[in-house]
Formats: structure tokens, sequence, C-alpha cells
């Protein structure tokens, strides 16, 4: 039981009065950025990774991890008092959670909410304190054949679940390709589409696109909907949770359903929002009240719930094990691991103990924490909800500004973030998606890294790509999550006939 | 009868085909800067070039694949009305006037971040919010303050300063 040893020291190494501290301004700050709009996990991230530059790395992911597992539970605040999603993947918490607010049962809906989120994430951190470990040794025998044939499958993985046309899916990923590889090409010394400008040397840095196109863009969708707060009575009793606590038993299938299906697309990158979405479906489908949800099932905000914590806290499993985030806000903790100098990827577990198990122990003390938070503090994050939005949506505006400046100190890229912000607006209302544009723009160099280094190991023959047993299989796998679309339709196609 | 706030400024099919024909620019961009660095097999490995021309290709062909689709979508639907599309507007251009306060425009310099933070909250509170100049201006100069404590004094991250802030030698 390695792991046991190596987790108690993890939890030695958080248990100190200043990483505590930080685990719970973390959580508080994750919930606020959680509940306000325009202000989201993978921004508010973004935002607050520069001050943690000169932070040592185990105390300062604690803080952003922290930050990630508070917005997941305050994007439920939002959706069950106020029918609106502060996140996208509680946007299925609404279905049941304001139906039931409007019964006068919000504290319910907000216990049983809080509780699942609790109950999926960790699950999902069990999962990751002992498969983890396993991937990591495993992953050690990789080469660059093998890193790039994993984020052939990452990539072809989104291109094979989204929800919309593949097509803008790639193209959204290509354009965060494309932006990657502008600057200063560090194998060959060249400058790569730059034309000519000085800004463009150090190329686009993820963090300022992640800004403007989930804040700024956010904020201009919010707008539109012209938003106006109404919500419900925000007070939860201690006698209503210990009541919905005795109820929530009951519903384990579901639950257990949920966090196998939050795990699964937490791991591959479906992230938690279509985890939510498809945790929500599948109960709808197999439990003996679906034909009540979207009526106010308790069970409706269960499902999403489990799953969306379970796939939050599972995305963080590739990304400490391979260097590939299952998320974007996976991804923009993997860009603070870069800046802090620690290479992610498996020997961050024998190189980096301290760290690793740092960050793990966290989860199990960061999701705890993050429960107590928020069954006590609700009236007061729904207070902050009732503040107009024309006070609220030029703060954040400001945070945004003053959050892509710090990065590299730099006005140009408030600039960018404005035309990102733009960008975010059109893609989002014309459904390309923006997890993958991301997840590209962090991974770009990697990627190229890795397919250079195998090209130049095969001498330019892509067969290294089937040169042996384990890379085959990733790579067959990739092109079938590629097809998988066209596959599925034939498959269909035949079991009609 | 639609009134003229519910008008759309542009349909849903004009959008997708006008972003459709700028990712293609974009990829066609690519293409060339990649070749003309050199997208082939050179004498050490693959020149620079060589992965960008392929991104910038599968960009060009998905394009052209969006903008079919836009084509042939019939459903007419509104990408904004015209009411929406004031308030974004709305936003956008003292969104775009404060990056500008900031930093200011070429020779022009800036009134640093604190300074046009005030403003642009200032006007943003009047402005859409009509609220009253005692509040506005309550907010709009507490926020830039709490901010200057933050990031100056607290975790000494230095962020853009004007001449108000060198005036009163807080530089």
């Amino acid at each position: 039981m390695d792991e046991i040893t190596s987790l108690m020291h993890g939890f030695v190494v958080v248990l100190t009065p200043y990483n505590l501290g930080l685990m719970m301004v973390g959580i508080i700050l994750g919930v606020l950025i959680g509940v306000l709009p325009g202000l989201g996990g993978a921004n508010g991230v973004a935002i607050l990774l520069p001050l943690t530059f000169s932070m040592n790395p185990t105390s300062a992911i604690i803080m952003l991890s922290c930050i990630y597992w508070g917005a997941l539970f305050g994007g439920a605040i939002t959706s069950i008092l106020f029918n609106i999603p502060g996140e996208p993947w509680s946007v299925a918490t609404t279905f049941d959670g304001y139906p039931m607010a409007q019964q006068g049962r919000a504290g319910e809906a907000l216990t049983a909410a809080f509780t699942s989120s609790f109950v999926g994430a960790l699950v999902a951190v069990l999962m990751i304190t002992f498969t983890a470990p396993l991937v990591a040794k495993f992953a050690l025998k990789f080469g660059p054949p093998e890193y790039f044939a994993v984020y052939l499958l990452t990539f072809c993985s989104f291109v094979g679940m989204s929800k919309g046309s593949p097509f803008k899916t790639i193209t959204a990923m290509m354009l965060g390709f494309a932006l990657a590889s502008v600057g200063l090409d560090t194998v060959t010394g060249q400058l790569r589409m730059t034309f000519g400008f000085t800004e463009m040397l150090k190329g686009f840095d993820f963090l300022i696109a992640v800004i403007g196109l989930f804040g700024i863009g956010e904020i201009l969708l919010t707008i539109e909907e012209g938003l106006a707060f109404k919500g419900a009575e925000a007070k939860i009793k201690m006698r209503v949770v210990i009541d919905t606590w005795k109820k929530l038993p009951k519903y384990w299938k579901t639950s257990i359903r949920s966090s196998l299906i939050g795990c699964w697309m937490g791991i591959t990158p479906g992230g938690a929002t279509p985890a939510s979405f498809m945790g929500y479906g599948v109960a709808k489908s197999m439990s003996p009240n679906g034909a009540n949800f979207g009526k106010g099932e308790m069970e409706g905000v269960i499902a999403p719930e489990t799953a969306a914590h379970a796939a939050g806290t599972a995305a963080l499993l590739p990304m400490l094990t391979l260097g590939i985030p299952g998320s974007p806000t996976a991804a923009v903790l993997l860009g603070g691991l870069l800046i802090w100098g620690l290479q992610p990827g498996p020997l961050l577990f024998t190189e980096q103990k301290d760290f690793v198990w740092g960050l793990i122990a966290s989860m199990y003390l960061g999701n705890i924490a993050g429960l107590i938070v928020v069954l006590t503090t609700v009236p007061l994050f729904a207070a902050i909800l009732r503040i107009p939005f024309s006070i609220v949506a030029p703060v954040i505006l400001v945070i945004c500004a003053i959050g892509a400046y710090t990065v590299h100190g730099s006005m140009f890229d408030v600039w960018l973030m404005v035309i990102f912000g733009v960008v975010g607006y059109i893609f989002k209302k014309l459904d390309y998606p923006l997890a993958p544009l991301v997840l590209a723009l962090v991974l770009g160099d990697r990627a190229e890294d890795a397919f250079r280094q195998s090209m130049l190991m095969s001498q330019g023959t892509m067969s290294i790509f089937f040169a042996n047993g384990l890379v085959a299989t990733i790579t067959s796998l990739a092109l079938v999550m590629l097809f998988w679309v066209p596959l599925n339709a034939g498959f269909a196609k035949l079991r009609g006939k | 009868m639609e009134t003229p706030e519910e008008k759309s400024a542009a349909s849903v099919k004009t959008v997708d085909a006008v972003t459709a024909v700028v990712i293609f620019l974009l990829g066609a961009l690519v293409i060339w800067d990649s070749w003309r660095l050199g997208a082939k097999w050179g004498s050490d490995g693959p020149e620079a070039g060589y992965f960008p021309f392929y991104i910038g290709l599968i960009l060009c062909i998905s394009s052209v694949v969006n903008f079919i689709a836009a084509l042939r979508e019939k459903s007419g639907d509104s990408f904004v009305s015209r009411s929406s599309m004031k308030m974004i507007m709305s936003v956008m251009i003292p969104t775009i006037i404060y990056v500008a306060l900031i930093g200011g425009v070429g020779p022009v310099s800036g009134l640093g971040i604190y300074v046009a933070s005030a403003i642009f909250i200032a006007l943003f509170m009047k402005w859409l919010g009509k609220y009253a100049w005692g509040m506005t201006l309550g907010v709009s100069i507490s926020v830039p303050v709490v901010f200057f404590v933050l990031f100056e004094i607290w975790f000494k991250v230095p962020l853009p300063k004007g001449p108000l802030e060198a005036a009163l030698g807080l530089n």
C-alpha cells in the first residue's frame, strides 16, 4: 500500500496553517467565481495564476485547485436559486434544481447538490489516489511517438464526442494549434508567423486567451440576455440538511452511475459539462421516477452534480500523469505547472512527491472544506448575486483587464484579451467549442515537439505511429474516435437492417 | 409584425459564413508563412514550417466545410437582434475606451489602470445603471483603491500607473 503511505505524507505537507489558510481562501474565492457570471473556473484560475508565480508550487497548486473546487460548488448556487447556471456544467442542475426552489425546497436542493458534488469528487479523488501512480509508472515507458499518439487520442476524442458539427470542433482545435505555433520556434530558432511585430515574438499566451474567451465572451453573452436576478430565498437550516442527508442514500444507484460517468468523462477530455448532461440523461432514462424529472425531482439534481464534480476532479488524473489536461481549467493548472518550473508527466510522481501527494491530499481536504463552506455561506453568496449587473459587470471587466496585464506586464495582452473576448462571443453563438481551442493552445508546442521527435526517429515516415503494439493501439483508438460519428451511424444502419 | 427592436442585426447564416471565410484566410496565412519558412524535410529533420503547414491545411479544409454548411442553413435564425446588439455595443465601446485609457494610444500616454478603472466603473454605473452620483462615486473610487492595496502593496505586482499616482508620489 505505497499509495496510503504517500497520501499520509501528502496530508503532512498540506496540514500546515499556511496551506490550510490558502485552501480556505481558494475555496471562498472559487465559490465567488463560480457564482459571478463572467468569472468561471478556467479564467478565474487564469487571472489568479500570475499572483502565485512567487509562491512555492505546492502551496500555489493547493490554492488554485481549491479555487477550482469552489467554482464547481458555486455553479450550483446560481442554478438552483436563480435558474442561471453560473458555470456551463451546472446547466443540467437548473432542470430540477430551480423547480425545487420554486416549490420552496431550495435548501433541500442545495444540500442535495453540494452533497452529491462532494460524493462525486470523493469517488474521483479515490480513483486518482489509486490509479494515478499506476498510470504514471506505465507512462514512464512512453517515448515521443506514444506521447504524440496520446495527444492525438485527446484531440480526436473531442471530435468524436462533439455535440455539434465535428468540423467546427476541428476548426477550433486547429486555430488553437495555429496560435500556439506563433513566435520563436525553439528547435530551429526561426520566427513563425510574427510578420515583423515584436509583440508576437513570445507568441500567444493561453492565459490571455482563456481570460478573453471565457471572461469577456461570457459577459457579452450575459448582457445580451438582459439579466435580471430574481432568486428564491436562500437559507439552509441544519434540520433541512440532516433531513436531506437522510433521503440521499436512497439514490445510491444514481450516485454510483453518475460518479462512473463523471470519472470516465473527466479522464477522456469530455469534461464536466457533457458529463453533467450525460449523468442527467442516464438517470432520467434509468430511474423509476424518470417521468418526474424536470418537475423538481431531487434525483435530477443529484445525477448531474455528482457527474460534473467527478469529471472536474478526474480531469486532473491525465494532467498529473501524462501532462494532458482533461478540461480547460485543468489546462490552466497545467500551464501553472510549467510556469512554476515543474514538468508535468509521469516523472512528477517520482521527482516531486511533495507536490503530487500534497495536491491529492488537498483534494480530500479541499472538498470537505468546500462542502462546509458552501453549506454555511449560501445566503452570503446569494446576496452577492443580488448586486445589480451594472455594478458587477464593470468590476469583472476590470478584474479581467488586470488579470491579462499581470501575465506578462504588457498592454498588448489587454488588447488581445478584448479581441479574444469578441471571438469567444461569436464562437459561442456559432457553436464552435472553446475547450479544444484552449487545450490545443496549451498543448500545441508539446504535441509538435512529440511529433517532430517521432519524425526524426523514423526519418519522416508515419509508420512509427504503428511501430509497436502500444503505440498502434493508441493511434487506432484515436482514429476510431476521430471517425466516431460516421462509424456510429454506420453501425446503426447495419443494426437497422 | 416585428418591432424594429427585435429585428435581426445579422442572421446566423451570414455570421457563420463570414466567420468561415475569415478562418479560411487565417489558415491560408498559416500555410503561406509555413511555406516561406520551409515546410519540407530539411537536412536535419523537419523544417520550422512542417507542422504548422498541415495545421493550416486542415484549418482551410474544415473552414470550407463549415462555409458550405453555413450556406445550406435554411432556418434564417437571427444571430443577434438590434436591441441586443445595442446592449453589446454599450459594453464593448466603453471597454475599448477603458483599455485605451489605461495605456494610452500611440503618442498619448495613458492614465494608468486605477484612474481608468474608476472612470470606467463610474461611466458604466451612471450610463447603464442610472445610479445616483453618491453611489456611483463611492463604488467607482473604492474598487480601484482596494485593487491598489491588493496589488501594489500586498502582492507587490506593479500595474500601469499614470499622472495621478505620480502626483501623489505612489509610483
